[in-house]
């Protein structure tokens, strides 16, 4: 099936997320749509798949216009989407949520169980998935919960798959089998619309490139375009894709972890016995896919989560026992994975999410009441010093953006001083312009001397970042290894190949990722 | 996207619903941002609505009807007259009595408001405390009772010195309070227990426990078999604060001074800080060292012992005696009253000083026009269901909605409209949610 | 696609380390074991209490059954030892299984709660001459169950589709009203039977409307509802209904229906198949909603809708509208539970006569863990106790009758603070849907 956008236009108020956007996706045909975050690529996806209406121009399947008043008219066209966070029930079997909202049934109102199952045997066979019809959702690996959305859609007859973000939580042999199968989808005749802003995968999979920015097709390329021009026809501007740093001058060891196991609350291990020591001055990245105990690691240092057993030490001082005020006291500056759940509190002012976290200390207070005019003039220093752009310091935090709030976090972290700064995500979401600060903000504290534990599942901001790499899987460090490591050998690693094994696999043969990696390197001028 | 976008001020507010959406305070906020118009509008329609039942209910309005259109104009006089009369009657016996007798007569009503509401602001600010720090407490109703049940027991089972005895008893009150509230308090702390499950249950608890204890002749200390208590002796009563037959007592101004403590406890201590921050967003209060466990804990105490303070207050200051019914609906009467002050301290202190005022209003209502005085309830559930929806209120009087932009006809499309705005704001703002996974 | 092959086995290998440490730290819970100890050395407290020589008589006939069950006389003090031991080898073998991590069955929990009741029962009346009339315990039970076990099935269907339902009382007092009044004007209790769900359903629409239009958090919605409902109905009590109470608050009863046959079945018979027609339609509509919640299309998908709406709305589940009319058709089975306060039982309407039995549905719901089996039999076993307590207050037994009506809400507390299993409610319960 063909799918034709013409100037679809979506506006929210005054602001318009889509601006008159053309589109086609020729039948069999894997079209990326390319944009960084909050250009407006959602909105567009939500349109398409009917749970908004544009404002302006039509979209069309097979040349015919149409208007969908919801998601059920788009299925019933033809329409599949993967969401970038499954829209699966947790509670639910497989089957019964690939068959929710179209159920077969027998008498009255009644599912007719063996129907449904039969349903989603058939679909699994004939792309050769595996999943197990009984098991619960939640007890899914990511990988495996993402095949049941794609089932889902299939099951419903989708001539048109649209995938948001799909590769956010797979490792890079996961992604590999995600292309496979989208490559069999295509063979089928199924047309994918794929929705990333990771330049490296589009170069991978894609046939033909759309870029947005700002709301605005900006242009079409293919896959033969470098990542250079990819990225700054995305952004709008030249950008270089690394930071400049100073190779790290790392001094004393001052903070090491030793044993260190966690547990969740239902008594699963989630972090099993990890090791690692830091010295000053250097900057160590923790590589991981989502949910691989890097979360644990980081809130067990800030004593967030209980450590079960181990030790974490930071220049001799035992951390065990103390508390996460303590531990803060201490000199850990802390930046945490999800900033809207954890790093700062919405309905809060400016200058109170500043001193969250040190409310309660000199300056701020005398122990007991506050101390506002100190907390407003340090707010006002501080903030202008990270360049926040905002109004004024008694605005609530909400009324900021992504990026300027991440500067408020930043902000607060790092105008104490600080012994350990750990950071869980500190880019996760931002727009490329206040990657670049976090960036330079974090190599600065490095240069300072202080040891920056950084978490990322992002491979480019690990390998931008790093002077060594640590690289998590289930619970564990499957390796420590240089900054400047092979992504090839990063990506087995992920998958808990050890680093001796995966640097020999990978030599024999390349993920699809690390081909296109390879193709540009070749092309990128020396 | 990092210098502030025209987009942004428009997005904005939705972006802000988004992460709050479902959460306590979010439903607070909404409250707060509701003007005092609307305020004034939802008691007009409360009152509007109260009419129409005492109309409906009453016996010369209905013999108009039997002949409407023969005489329409007698239905109409009849109506007016009838709601002049209660009405009237609710005004006068809630601020200022004209018809009264003699000048102290007249003053009178105004004082019972006060008396009145002493009982409900404490219990309010209670309330309000749990509902700024993110947290339900239904429960008071228990905790007046545990209040009154420590008040009473000291007040008239112990003989001390006049000073010394009500401050004991009043403490007393505080303490039982903070107990019952302090249950609920570390169980959430401590098991993550649903505070309002809790309180609820607990609410009935105390119910049984004051009726077993009025059973026990070691409690009542009367002699009798009635389920009712010897009274408080004179040194552990409230004084009252003017001569002759007023009943207004010292309560009122532990209602003022509590008042002014809770706005300093919340808004001026780094305690109330840790209140506030667990109450918006518990994640990050813990991310940022704050105890939310203790804290949790120590706004049920507070919160409760407020409450108790309050059964105490309204035992040694008007009751006297302790009986199964003494919280009446006190308890849920302060979630109301704490809904209508938006959970600030003076809002709660008005919006106590108002249902007092309703309460006094409506017994002389009742005795006068025969209208039920269990009227009150009825306007006081009215008045709080539509403050809490404000755009209720704007439709009811054709009012443009507050976000600046021209109203929609069409309702679904306006809703639509909003929640894309949010949609927006959150793409817009890069505020992802990856991180839902976790 | 030469990864294909070979990543299914790299997983399984590194899965295995990982599952295998699992069973190791797990951490023992002791919350069960601890609290069945208690239970016991309790069951042990009254066997020590029992009076010496004294006998316990048990009385489970009426005289009408097919086959009568003669009374059964016990030694009080041998039997509650013997009780109280049983119970202290249950909670040790249960402390064993923890330490070992072994999982006890169902049939543990039940014996031990069956013993329990017993050893209580036996100690309550060693002595006292009186024998227990189990008919009437248990008939007891039943009636005190009624009303809450409507009003937890109005929850659990509000619930699961994402609306907390604080305002079940509300509906109960509301229902019962109507259906005084109704019956009372009309002399039919059939008509008050009928108009009682439309009082429960108006109150299930205001809150559903507050809540899915406004985005009211539902708590305080069903808070001030409960407030409206009996400030409205007590106003119209003591104007209307008292004004003329022949006209509008006249007793009327449902009959009683006899069902042939079943109603013979010893002790049960009597119990359940002797009701009037509302009891009927309350087990309908339980065994109902057991096999549609988890097998229809309906359940499947108000299931989903409170669970996770976002996802169901992409299905093209129109999520307001799941909401509006399963709070409403939940509203209409509270309404019917209110209607056996009055017409249910022969009673003129009385202000707040539902006394908080709203509360305890409530709770009943949450100890059922939201499933229509688990409500009914925790309304049941709230029946149970109420009924045990008034049973022996008739009596005479040491225990106070108000720590027996205690026991739903002390259990409650228990089992929201982790004692009696994990609660887990709907995901999406009290939180607005919004696109």
């Amino acid at each position: 099936m063909k799918l034709e956008l013409q100037g679809v236009t979506k506006r929210f108020g005054t602001f318009t997320a889509n601006d008159r956007i053309d589109l086609s996706v020729e039948p069999g045909e894997i079209h990326a749509l390319l944009g960084e975050n909050g250009a407006g690529k959602s909105t567009l996806m939500n349109t398409i798949y009917g749970l908004y209406s544009p404002d302006e121009g039509q979209i069309l399947l097979d040349d015919q216009p149409v208007d969908f008043t919801g998601p059920g008219d788009a299925v019933r066209a033809g329409i599949g989407m993967v969401h970038q966070h499954f829209m699966l029930i947790p509670v639910f079997s497989v089957t019964e949520s690939v068959m929710l909202g179209y159920e077969p049934t027998k008498g009255p109102g009644m599912i007719d169980f063996a129907e449904a199952r039969q349903r989603v045997r058939d679909i699994s066979a004939q792309f050769g998935f595996d999943v197990d019809l009984d098991a619960k959702i939640e007890d899914l690996p990511v990988g495996a919960q993402q095949r049941v959305e794609i089932i889902k859609a299939l099951s419903r007859n989708a001539k048109i798959l649209i995938l948001d973000e799909p590769t956010a939580v797979l490792t890079p042999q996961e992604t590999d089998e995600l292309i496979a199968i989208m490559r069999q989808l295509k063979e089928a005749g199924t047309s994918i619309l794929f929705i990333t802003h990771k330049l490296r995968e589009v170069r991978a999979i894609a046939d033909k490139i759309t870029v947005i920015r700002r709301g605005a097709v900006v242009g079409e390329a293919t896959p033969e375009s470098t990542e250079t021009e990819l990225a700054s026809l995305m952004v709008g501007r030249e950008v270089s894709l690394t930071t400049e740093k100073e190779p790290a001058t790392p001094e004393d060891t001052s903070f090491e972890v030793e044993d260190l196991t966690v547990l969740s609350p239902t008594g699963k291990v989630m972090l099993d016995e990890v090791s690692l020591s830091m010295r000053r001055g250097e900057i160590l990245c923790v590589a991981g896919v989502d949910g691989n105990g890097q979360t644990e690691l980081t809130e067990a240092i800030l004593g967030v989560q209980e450590a079960a057993s181990g030790s974490i030490r930071l220049d001799g001082q035992d951390l065990k026992g103390l508390s996460v005020k303590q531990r803060i006291n201490a000199g850990i500056g802390f930046v945490p994975e999800d900033r809207s759940t954890d790093g700062v509190i919405a309905g809060f002012s400016i200058t109170e999410n500043f001193v969250l976290d040190q409310y309660d200390q000199r300056p701020y207070s005398n122990g007991v009441a506050m101390r506002h005019d100190v907390m407003r003039a340090d707010a006002q220093e501080q903030t202008a010093r990270f360049d926040v752009r905002m109004g004024t310091v008694d605005d609530p935090i909400s009324t900021l953006s992504g990026g300027n709030q991440q500067k408020v976090v930043l902000a607060r972290e790092m105008s104490r001083n600080i012994r350990l700064f750990v950071a869980s995500q500190p880019t996760r979401g931002l727009d490329v312009g206040s990657i670049e600060f976090v960036h330079r903000s974090i190599i600065e504290e490095r240069d300072k001397g202080t040891p920056c534990l950084i978490v990322s599942t992002e491979l480019d901001e690990v390998i931008n970042l790093a002077d060594r790499i640590a690289v998590m899987y289930r619970g564990r460090i499957v390796g420590i290894v240089d900054g400047d490591t092979d992504r090839d050998v990063l990506g087995l690693m992920l998958a808990g190949v050890p680093a001796d094994e995966a640097k020999i696999q990978a030599a024999q043969h390349q993920t699809a990722l690390g081909e296109a990696d390879e193709i540009a390197d070749e092309e990128a001028p020396a | 996207m990092s210098q502030p976008s025209p987009e942004n001020s428009t997005a904005e507010p939705g972006g802000a619903l988004k992460e709050a959406e479902g959460r306590l305070h979010l439903a607070l906020r909404e409250l707060g941002r509701t003007s005092w118009v609307i305020t004034l509008l939802s008691i007009f329609v409360a009152l509007v609505i109260g009419a129409v039942l005492i109309l409906a209910t009453n016996s010369d309005v209905r013999e108009t009807l039997g002949y409407f259109f023969a005489r329409p104009s007698d239905f109409f006089v009849t109506s007016f007259e009838v709601l002049r009369d209660a009405y009237s009657a609710l005004f006068r016996g809630a601020v200022y009595d004209w018809n009264a007798a003699s000048p102290e007569r007249s003053i009178r009503p105004i004082t019972e408001t006060m008396v009145n509401a002493v009982p409900l602001i404490l219990a309010g600010l209670g309330i309000a405390i749990a509902f700024r720090s993110g947290m339900l407490n239904i429960g008071g109703q228990g905790q007046i009772i545990l209040g009154a049940t420590f008040g009473g027991f000291i007040g008239y089972s112990l003989q001390l010195p006049m000073g010394a005895h009500v401050t004991l008893a009043v403490l007393g009150g505080l303490l039982g309070g903070a107990i019952w509230g302090g249950i609920a308090g570390v169980l959430k702390a401590k098991t993550g227990a649903n505070e309002v499950i809790v309180t609820i249950m607990l609410n009935n608890i105390a119910l049984l426990l004051i009726a077993w204890l009025l059973r026990q002749q070691w409690f009542v200390q009367t002699g009798s078999t009635q389920p009712i208590s010897a009274p408080v002796h004179e040194s552990a009563q409230l004084f009252g604060l003017l001569p002759g037959s007023f009943r207004l007592h010292a309560g009122i101004l532990i209602a003022v001074a509590a008042t002014f403590l809770v706005w300093w406890l919340m808004e001026r201590s780094t305690l109330g800080f840790e209140f506030r921050a667990i109450g918006e967003n518990p994640d990050a209060a813990r991310t940022a060292g704050i105890n939310v466990a203790k804290a949790t804990a120590l706004v049920l105490i507070i919160g409760g012992g407020l409450c108790g303070l309050a059964g105490a207050a309204h035992l040694l200051g008007t009751e006297y005696r302790l009986t199964g019914g003494v919280a009446g609906s006190l308890g849920f009467d302060a979630i109301t009253v704490a809904l209508l002050g938006r959970s600030k301290p003076l809002g709660t202190f008005l919006a106590g000083l108002l249902f007092g005022g309703l309460q006094s209003g409506g017994v002389l209502m009742q005795a006068q026009t025969g209208a039920s005085v269990d009227i009150v309830l009825v306007l006081q559930s009215v008045i709080v269901l539509l403050i809490a929806a404000p755009p209720l209120v704007r439709t009811i009087f054709f009012l443009p909605s507050t976000d600046g932009t021209e109203k929609k006809k069409n309702p679904r499309r306006r809703r639509l409209r909003d929640s894309e705005a949010e949609q927006a704001a959150s793409e817009d703002k890069a505020e992802t949610t990856q991180g839902a996974g976790r | 696609m030469s990864e294909q092959s070979t990543a299914p086995e790299t997983t399984a290998v590194q899965a295995e380390p990982l599952e295998q440490a699992e069973t190791q730290l797990q951490p023992i819970k002791w919350k069960f074991p601890i609290t069945y100890l208690v239970l016991a050395l309790m069951g042990l407290g009254f066997a020590l209490l029992t009076p010496a020589g004294a006998e316990t008589e048990f009385r489970s006939s009426t005289g009408n059954e097919f086959i009568s069950i003669p009374a059964v006389i016990v030694p009080s003090q041998a039997s509650t030892l013997m009780l109280s031991i049983a119970l202290l080898l249950l909670a040790g073998l249960s402390l064993f299984c923890a330490g070992r991590r072994i999982r006890l069955g169902i049939w543990h929990p039940l014996l031990f709660g069956l013993l329990f009741v017993l050893t209580f029962l036996i100690y309550a009346g060693a002595g006292r001459g009186a024998v227990i009339p189990m008919i009437t315990l248990l008939s007891g039970t039943l009636m005190l169950s009624v009303p809450l076990i409507f009003g937890a099935m109005c929850g659990l269907v509000g619930e699961r589709s994402g609306i907390i339902n604080i305002a079940i009382e509300g509906q109960l007092l509301a229902g019962a009203f109507l259906a005084a009044v109704a019956a009372s004007f009309f002399t039919s209790a059939y008509v008050g039977l009928l108009a009682a769900p439309f009082a429960g359903a108006a109150v299930g629409g205001l809150l559903v409307w507050f809540a899915v239009k406004y985005h009211v958090n539902q708590i305080i919605v069903g808070v001030v509802l409960n407030v409206l409902v009996i400030g409205l109905t007590s106003f119209l009590y003591s104007t209307v209904l008292s004004e003329n109470p022949e006209v509008w608050n006249a007793r009327q009863q449902l009959p009683r229906i006899e069902i042939p046959v079943l109603s013979q079945i010893p002790i049960i018979g009597p119990v359940m198949f002797n009701q009037t027609i509302l009891v009927y339609l309350m087990y309908v509509i339980v065994i109902a909603l057991q096999i549609l919640l988890f097998r229809s299309r309906w359940g499947l998908r108000i299931r989903a809708v409170g669970e996770h709406p976002k996802a169901a709305d992409t299905v093209g589940i129109n999520v307001p509208r799941t909401r509006v009319i399963n709070t409403i058709l939940a509203g209409s089975i509270a309404g019917l539970g209110g209607a056996y306060f009055t017409v249910g039982q022969g009673l003129a309407f009385g202000q707040e006569m539902s006394a908080g039995q709203g509360f305890i549905a409530l709770a009943a719901m949450i100890l059922g863990r939201w499933n229509p089996k688990g409500a009914l039999f925790a309304a049941l076993l709230f029946g149970f106790s109420t009924s045990v307590g008034q049973t022996l207050s008739t009596i005479g037994t040491p225990v106070p009758s108000e720590i027996l009506l205690m026991l739903p809400y002390v259990i409650t507390i228990f089992a929201v603070a982790g004692f009696v299993g994990r609660v887990r409610p709907p995901a999406a319960e009290g939180v607005p849907y919004v696109k």
